[in-house]
């Protein structure tokens, strides 16, 4: 027990030693297991929202409308009105007209689909309001999905088709897919458009509004059936017989009563399909980002821990020198490893546990439960920060550890390894460059590290330049987007603390190498070009490992289709930046290192 | 002193201070220093540790910079150069010799003793055709392929000893060469520095070693920064007290 207590109480102390090296390591670790934590919350969350909302409202279990898209057989109201006397059919509203306008808000512009209401509520599809009153004259209720991404709120005004209305409610529906899954696909892909929101208005309005573009009014019919069940089989069933129709719905039903019509039919479960695409996104963006982070944290813990044990030498031969055995010595550094990569899955689990209502959305009503962390789900976090953590430490403690204790209390770094080829090569290189390759092969492991943290960055980038690229200027949704975001703007804040660290690391055990060559002549401007060039180089490759890594996180999903490669162009400025970005980052580190007198590095240490 | 004189002179400093720390805790490693050494002059730098020997040599081989004094090495005045002009000074008019060696443990000794001509900008054939020679000159042509710690501690030194003639300079400075040596090392050194200094290369040693002291042409002693005595061995070993001055 008195060990235990020993091993915990030095790694402590040696945490509360370097407070800003323990806090970078649990930020990597953290970012990993926040963003694993959330995928893991949401998972499963997928149909409560809706199911929740369709019990609210008194959603429809079959949604009829005589829009099919097609204008050489286009469907009339007078087609809606048999489903009211429909065998099954036990509840109906409707039918709402239906068009579509343009819509703007003092900063920006879509495209809103625009369903007529009146002010007395319907006995199937009662839209709930989340904030303020439905319709009346001059005031309009936006879903909740829709004014999310917009930023509306009650009281706001707005412009549709050139008329100005005021926001007096925020409601949601169990008739549509929320904002932003596209209400294009029940406009049978007409508009083009994916980002279509919905806006109901007083009755009176639509035509007027339909006008203004020239569009066309539609109809809507929310049914109720006795079975709810079997709502697609009551699709199906007047589906059947549909041979001449182009829709592109579902169902298309031809009633036997009115065959020359063509209708589109919704089930209640495509709806709820449709609006779980949101959620499915955002956990395929979520689960892809968390092991791309998880990736990245496991570099950057090799980084961090790589450069905490070339400071930390000394202290490991006192440790040896007092009579700490290597087992006793590794003990300690695991430990210490060890507790950051708890509290970094404390942090994670948090943090991914409140965060996870936010990326559901409010277009669904209200958030999904309390996301369910189930124990399997917390030990998995757990497991992924410690992993990350033992894996990353496991072998620079072993080695610190069976350090020579005379070495380790002179704080000699390791013996770099002989690099023959390299050394011949660049005798032909510039001065900076034969410098700086010279001192950056030294150590291959950490340039090894240095290609990973930049592959899996890029790798990150590119996947966001595909996913923009694949859906052709037309934004995933807030939630998504916020999530490709936060995922992207992490995996760029911990390369650039792996690039830095990787410079600090290599500028403390070059230090002597370094001293040494200044004392034969180079200058302080050569040793940070030099270095940090060649640490650049890493970058580069690094960058341009992205490009494929990038695709195929994006294509890995899919089973088929073709492959969205953004520009020529856009790749070379990523690729471009990248190693400018990582070299200037690397020159900082090694320039204040190289700025110590010769005579003092030379000194106080000995080859 | 005479322009005749100047001519001959590779080093001079006058008035060299080194403080380290403030107020309190100021310790004046060098003190007022003066010294001049002709062209192919020997002088040996003795005295206890911790007097500013070492301290003394950095400045003058312009490792270091002083807190004030004046610094001429071959008639350029050094002690107010950018680090970049300093570099350039290391680089061709100074080599170095460190007690513990320095060699670039991945390097073998050839590679060692290559890159300070690398480093001036000579091809990398003209470098090891040089690099060889050196190695030769030393008695190490056998040893080139191999690792410093695959060298005695005297080939060790002898193969540092080569890197900082790679560049020919006006002045070698060498910080306790014998320090880290066993009597078969320091002989070798010994009679490596006697060979180079018969064929008039300057030389400015620090040592306690009696016998690399007593082949330089004079001996000056350090005490608490600064210089306490001169012994001029070349002249019948003639003992002038008090500090080495360079006259004006």
């Amino acid at each position: 027990m008195g060990r235990v207590l020993l091993v915990f109480r030095l790694a402590m102390k040696d945490i509360r030693h370097r407070p800003v090296l323990a806090a970078l390591l649990l930020v990597a670790i953290a970012a990993g297991t926040a963003t694993l934590t959330l995928g893991l919350a949401l998972r499963g969350t997928a149909n409560n929202p809706y199911t929740r909302a369709r019990a609210a409202t008194s959603g429809p279990d079959v949604v009829a409308t005589d829009f099919n898209g097609d204008p050489q057989a286009p469907a009339q109201v007078g087609d809606l009105v048999p489903f009211e006397q429909a065998p099954g059919v036990v509840a109906h509203s409707g039918p709402f007209p239906v068009s579509w306008t343009s819509l703007k808000t003092r900063r920006t512009r879509a495209t809103a689909v625009v369903e007529g209401r009146t002010s007395t509520s319907s006995a199937v599809d009662q839209p709930k309001l989340t904030q303020g009153t439905w319709v009346r004259p001059g005031g309009v209720v936006v879903e909740a999905g829709f004014a999310d991404a917009l930023g509306l709120h009650v009281g706001d005004r707005l412009s549709l088709g050139g008329s100005s209305f005021e926001v007096t409610g925020i409601a949601v529906t169990a008739a549509f897919p929320s904002y932003p899954e596209s209400l294009d696909s029940f406009l049978v892909g007409r508009l083009g458009s994916y980002s279509l929101g919905l806006v109901w208005v007083p009755e009176a309005d639509v035509a007027p509004l339909a006008a203004v573009g020239s569009e066309p009014v539609f109809y809507y019919m929310d049914l109720r059936l006795a079975d709810p069940a079997a709502a697609q089989a009551f699709a199906a069933h007047y589906t059947t017989g549909s041979s001449s129709q182009q829709t592109t719905g579902p169902s298309a039903q031809s009633n036997a009563n009115a065959p020359k019509t063509a209708l589109t039919l919704y089930p209640w479960q495509h709806i709820r399909s449709e609006d779980a695409q949101i959620l499915a996104r955002a956990q395929l963006v979520l689960f892809t980002g968390s092991w791309l982070l998880a990736l990245m944290a496991l570099a950057s813990v090799a980084v961090l821990v790589g450069g905490r044990m070339a400071d930390q030498t000394r202290r490991v031969g006192l440790l040896k020198a007092v009579g700490g055995t290597p087992r006793f010595v590794a003990l300690v550094l695991l430990c210490e490893h060890g507790l950051v990569g708890l509290c970094a899955a404390g942090v994670g689990l948090l943090a991914g546990w409140l965060a996870a209502p936010l990326i559901a959305g409010p277009g669904l009503l209200g958030a999904p439960n309390a996301p369910s962390l189930t124990l399997p789900s917390v030990g998995l976090v757990v497991a992924l920060a410690l992993g990350v953590t033992i894996a990353a430490t496991f072998v620079p403690a072993i080695r610190a550890a069976r350090q020579s204790t005379v070495a380790a209390l002179d704080g000699s770094a390791r013996a770099p390894r002989r690099r023959s080829r390299v050394v011949r090569l660049s005798a032909h290189l510039p001065v900076p460059l034969l410098l700086g390759v010279r001192l950056a092969v030294r150590r291959p492991w950490r340039l090894l590290l240095s290609v990973c943290s930049v592959a899996v960055m890029a790798s990150g980038l590119v996947a966001v330049l595909v996913v923009e690229t694949a859906a052709g200027g037309v934004s995933p949704g807030p939630r998504v987007t916020q999530a490709i975001a936060l995922i992207s703007v992490m995996l760029v804040i911990l390369a650039a603390i792996d690039a830095v660290f990787i410079a600090w690391s290599s500028a403390l055990d070059t230090r002597h190498a370094a001293a040494l060559a200044r004392a034969l002549g180079a200058t302080p401007q050569q040793l940070t070009a030099g270095l940090s060039t060649a640490l650049a180089l890493p970058a580069l490759f690094g960058a341009l490992l992205g490009i494929p890594g990038g695709i195929l996180i994006y294509e890995a999903p899919k089973h088929s289709g073709s492959t969205a490669v953004p520009s020529a162009l856009s790749l070379a400025v990523m690729v471009v930046v990248t190693v400018l970005v990582i070299a200037a980052l690397t020159a900082v580190p090694i320039a204040m290192s190289a700025r110590r007198s010769v005579a003092e590095v030379l000194e106080s240490e000995t080859s | 002193m005479h322009d005749q004189e100047l001519g001959s002179v590779v080093l001079r400093a006058r008035g060299l201070r080194k403080d380290y720390g403030k107020g309190e805790g100021l310790v004046r490693a060098v003190a007022d220093v003066d010294l001049q050494v002709a062209r192919g002059e020997a002088v040996a730098v003795r005295g206890p540790s911790g007097c500013g020997k070492s301290t003394l040599l950095h400045l003058l081989g312009g490792l270091d910079r002083p807190t004030a004094g004046e610094l001429w090495v071959n008639g350029r005045r050094i002690d107010q150069l950018s680090e970049r002009a300093l570099a350039q000074l290391r680089r061709h008019e100074v080599g170095f010799v460190f007690q513990a060696f320095h060699l670039m443990d991945e390097l073998t000794a050839q590679e060692n003793v290559e890159l300070p001509a690398l480093l001036a900008g000579r091809s990398p054939r003209e470098a090891r055709r040089r690099a060889q020679q050196l190695l030769e000159q030393v008695g190490l042509a056998d040893r080139a392929d191999h690792l410093p710690s695959a060298l005695s501690g005297g080939q060790r030194q002898r193969v540092a000893i080569a890197r900082a003639l790679a560049n020919e300079p006006a002045v070698m400075f060498a910080d306790e060469p014998t320090g880290n040596l066993d009597g078969a090392g320091t002989l070798e050194v010994l009679r490596l520095f006697e060979s180079l200094h018969e064929n008039g290369l300057t030389l400015v040693v620090v040592t306690h070693n009696e016998r690399i002291a007593a082949s330089a042409d004079r001996q000056v002693s350090m005490r608490d920064g600064a210089f306490v005595g001169t012994t001029i061995v070349a002249d019948g070993r003639e003992n002038r007290p008090g500090p080495d001055r360079v006259e004006g």
